[in-house]
């Protein structure tokens, strides 16, 4: 065994150091608990450490071993279902919530981040049971593909964002030309006039007006605006909450949110940068339509 | 974000006879002003919305 023990701990190394790389505490404040990073940090070490014995225990012809690989796939998705819960229970304490298909995806990404992890570890000790160096090199491949590769899309990639007038038409509150609700305060509708902004996306293809429509994803635009910017809101002012309202004619998306923060390069720049939810994208374009 | 339940939990009006007696309570006031006020205290007590059916009337939804 002592042939495999430099190769194992390089993957072990790598496939760890992978780990905090994708374990980063951005604006979008998670995990930022100490425990919970203690617990993600665990996690990826374990994932490292199977997918680093894994090539040795195949080179050994241990087959017993390598099954439990696929043990160890079950042991990740209980993560998921982990993160799922724990966002779930967040949400209900939101003031904007930031949804159930969010919460799905982020869940989705701690899990896949454990497999990214035991593969690296596993590519890492393939290369370094040839040569200690060939072992580094391959590891630091494997680490620049997993920072840089695994990003997905945003916001400013399937749709342009622009700011919009908000104004009322007696009762009813529009942003532009999108009807948004009925507002019957004179007060909430000062409020309103004075703290509101709105704003239009506009889809950049057919794919994208029907990405853009899915109710998830928008509620992940109000909810990243939130965190990032503030909102003038309270528990029990429901004239206050953010919509967001659909032209259904020609698939536009009017935001009208109350952030703290009016400046609108601000909130396009922050707007840009909403993540594209995997369970938003739709290609109805890639779809055979034709009457064969 | 989802379909909601939504429910008139208060009419205030200036115009009873436009109104029929239902569900909700219904506030009789005699000016704009009573409206605003009446709407206002009853929105924040329930934590609900106000809405504007026309200038005699206004609901408080709940969802």
């Amino acid at each position: 065994m002592g042939t495999y023990l430099l190769p194992v701990i390089i993957g072990i190394t790598f496939g760890f150091v992978a780990r905090m790389l994708l374990l980063r505490t951005d604006f979008r404040q998670y995990p930022t608990y100490p425990t919970g990073r203690i617990i993600h940090l665990s996690f990826g070490f374990i994932s490292a450490f199977i997918g680093a014995v894994a090539i040795p225990a195949v080179l050994e012809s241990d087959w017993t071993a390598v099954t439990f690989l696929g043990l160890a796939a079950t042991q990740f998705r209980e993560v998921r279902k982990m993160e799922r819960e724990s966002l779930e229970n967040i949400d209900t304490f939101e003031l904007v919530k930031r949804g159930a298909p969010f919460i799905e995806g982020m869940a989705q990404a701690f899990e896949s981040r454990n497999y990214l992890v035991m593969f690296t570890a596993l590519i890492t000790t393939l290369c370094a049971v040839f040569s200690f160096w060939i072992g580094v090199i391959g590891g630091i491949v494997m680490l620049v593909i997993v920072k840089f590769n695994m990003s997905g899309k945003f916001l400013s990639d399937i749709a342009d964002v622009k700011e919009a007038e908000i104004r009322f038409e007696g009762p009813t509150l529009f942003v532009d030309d999108i009807l948004i609700k009925n507002v019957g305060l004179e007060d909430t509708r000062k409020t309103i006039t004075k703290q509101a902004v709105g704003a239009i996306v506009t889809p950049k293809n057919q794919n994208s007006i029907v990405t853009l429509s899915f109710l998830g994803q928008r509620q992940a635009m109000l909810h990243h605006v939130a965190t990032i910017l503030g909102s003038y809101l309270d528990s029990g002012e429901p004239a206050l909450i953010p919509l967001t309202k659909r032209d259904m004619a020609d698939g536009r998306i009017a935001l009208f949110f109350l952030p703290r923060e009016k400046d609108f390069n601000q909130i396009r720049a922050v707007l840009d940068k909403v993540p594209i939810l995997d369970s938003a994208i739709r290609m109805p374009k890639e779809a055979d339509k034709s009457n064969s | 974000m989802e379909n909601q339940h939504a429910e008139i939990v208060a009419v205030i009006t200036m115009k009873p006879e436009t109104v029929q007696g239902g569900g909700a309570p219904v506030f009789v006031v005699v000016d704009e002003m009573e409206l605003q006020e009446t709407s206002m205290t009853i929105e924040k007590i329930m934590d609900a919305s106000a809405h504007e059916i026309n200038k005699e009337t206004r609901i408080i939804v709940a969802r």
